[in-house]
């Protein structure tokens, strides 16, 4: 068949085509509902108008217009659109706990790569009151210590700090910690080893100065302050952890697939762990703006509340969503 | 086999071939510089109208920076398919197989921008954008997706303005396929431009020529 033959038997074709794909570009609340469902076999028609003009040699003009139009019809076909909030809520009820279950091992290696040297550090800075100076500089003990003295009337602020109100401490954490969330995910894609290095420093640190407060004898203080949102922060970090680890893993031992692949996968599961750590990041710096810095609850209260999300955290993580296809 | 075009081809389902057209370094980096240009902007405004509302404005302020750090290209890739800096530069972004970016991918990819950022100014992320045939950078690696050119909708122009005459020889496809390109690309060409190209294959000279390639052309496109 001639070129121009074709153009003019087909062309009528690519216009309904094109008048559609211009209604879908629309949003949805002005389309044609009743027209839309002609997308596949149009696009289906066009296809093989495409492959036919390449077949047969016809010129590139007339080539370069089907695969644009082929492409934009792949574009509307293939695009995926849900419901949103459907889709937070089953994340939340369902795919993150499943997904951090499917990874149990790297989140244990994460949490023993973080709690390992935090207890080893705390240990050491307890029994040892200089030896939080290998550690930190002067300055920064001096700081610390202020922080959680007890004639402080706002712990857990530093001297500069000290005017800054509660909701403006909550920015603070939210910039700060879930950036530290991101990052320990992110620097996983140097095959893990910054993702092992942050997790050991974080635990070196926070361990640190746990141990060094409780050895001046500061514990009311610190222990009451971090209790409320230990419990989201510490295992967001770990869970973060784990899904750096899940990248360096698709690195240096992809497995069956190749490395492409094997990161591509990894990354996938990786990013639900990495959002479900930082609505529990979020959580947390919620809880230590507002309940934490609150000086006037008995330490008794703050421990038991403490104990609640602990529990509550652990049966979420641990039962949430069973036997549900994590999607 | 050498390849001076940046093309990535992948099939469909339906079992036809789509390129898409990738962009290298220099127009990304264009577009970052762009896109931080105009969250920057952003940030400044917000400070000069939250940071003077003191305790609750400082507290906004903190969590409007850490969105505008990490989740600006997100929201934009998702809703839109590019950032304002990769639309200025004509770029958008697409998975491997040329549908639209979805959450998981952006996020991916964004989240994956700090090392890609590593040691300095996308040092990390250069080195891979040049290594990959595709220009991925590390996040695009993971993420699974390619910065492209949008191209805007071709449309081909097929009317021969010659009067048909028959082929003295039999052409090959190839030969048969320039000549109907020849077509459409004379009236985008200078004049003396399409003499030339036409005077090739034709023994007469000037206009005439053209009017005999042409003629060729409309042959086989339409036969009369």
């Amino acid at each position: 068949m001639k070129q121009q033959q074709f153009i003019d038997q087909q062309r009528p074709l690519w216009d309904d085509f094109r008048r559609l794909a211009d209604e879908l570009d629309k949003p949805p609340r002005r389309r044609a509902q009743a027209e839309l469902a002609r997308l596949p076999e149009l696009y289906r028609r066009l296809c093989a108008d495409y492959a036919l003009a390449r077949h047969r040699h016809y010129s590139s003009g007339l080539v370069e217009e089907l695969h644009d139009l082929v492409q934009r019809g792949h574009r509307l076909l293939y695009q995926r659109k849900s419901i949103w909030l459907w889709r937070m809520v089953a994340f939340v009820w369902s795919g993150f706990p499943n997904t951090l279950r499917r990874h149990s091992r790297a989140f244990w290696l994460a949490t023993a790569l973080f709690y390992g040297p935090a207890l080893a550090m705390g240990l050491a800075c307890y029994f040892d009151g200089d030896f939080i100076y290998t550690l930190l500089d002067p300055f920064e003990v001096a700081s610390m210590e202020f922080m959680y003295d007890p004639a402080n009337p706002l712990p857990g602020r530093s001297e500069d700090r000290a005017s800054a109100s509660d909701f403006a401490m909550f920015g603070y954490y939210i910039w700060n910690n879930i950036g530290i969330g991101f990052r320990t995910f992110a620097s996983g894609m140097l095959a893990g080893v910054g993702t092992v290095f942050l997790l050991l420093f974080n635990g070196v640190a926070i361990g640190g100065v746990a141990g060094h407060l409780t050895q001046l004898g500061f514990s009311a203080t610190f222990w009451t302050f971090v209790a409320g949102h230990s419990a989201f922060e510490l295992t967001a970090i770990c869970i973060s952890g784990a899904a750096g680890l899940l990248l360096g893993k698709a690195i240096l031992a992809p497995g069956r697939r190749s490395r492409g692949e094997a990161l591509k996968w990894a990354a996938l599961e990786a990013v639900t762990l990495v959002m479900g750590a930082a609505l529990l990041l979020l959580g947390a710096a919620f809880i230590e703006a507002f309940w934490s810095s609150n000086g006037a609850v008995a330490p008794t209260v703050k421990y038991m509340v403490s104990a609640v999300l602990w529990t509550a955290l652990i049966l979420y993580l641990g039962f949430a969503g069973r036997g549900r296809d994590a999607t | 086999m050498l390849q001076l075009d940046t093309v990535h081809t992948f099939e469909t389902p339906e079992g036809v071939d789509l390129s898409l057209r990738v962009a290298g370094p220099l127009p990304r980096a264009l577009a970052w510089v762009l896109d931080t240009l105009i969250r920057y902007t952003v940030l400044f405004v917000l400070s000069m109208v939250l940071l003077p509302l003191a305790e609750l404005g400082v507290g906004t302020f903190l969590i409007m920076l850490f969105l505008m750090e990490w989740f600006y290209p997100v929201l934009f890739e998702v809703t839109r398919g590019t950032t304002p800096g990769k639309k200025a530069m004509g770029l958008a972004v697409v998975h491997d197989n040329g549908t639209p970016i979805g959450w998981p991918a952006s996020l991916i990819r964004n989240l994956l921008r700090v090392i890609d950022f590593f040691p300095v100014l996308y040092g990390l992320g250069l080195l891979s954008m040049l290594i990959n045939r595709q220009s991925k950078r590390l996040g695009d690696l993971a993420a699974g997706t390619l910065v492209v050119y949008a191209e805007a909708a071709r449309r081909a122009d097929t009317t021969i303005d010659a009067e048909a005459r028959t082929l003295p020889v039999p052409l090959a496809v190839e030969e048969q396929r320039a000549l109907l390109d020849f077509a459409e690309r004379s009236s985008k060409l200078a004049p003396g431009r399409v003499e030339e190209l036409a005077e090739i294959i034709s023994t007469e000279r000037g206009p005439a020529a053209v009017q005999t390639v042409l003629g060729y052309a409309r042959w086989l496109g339409n036969g009369r």
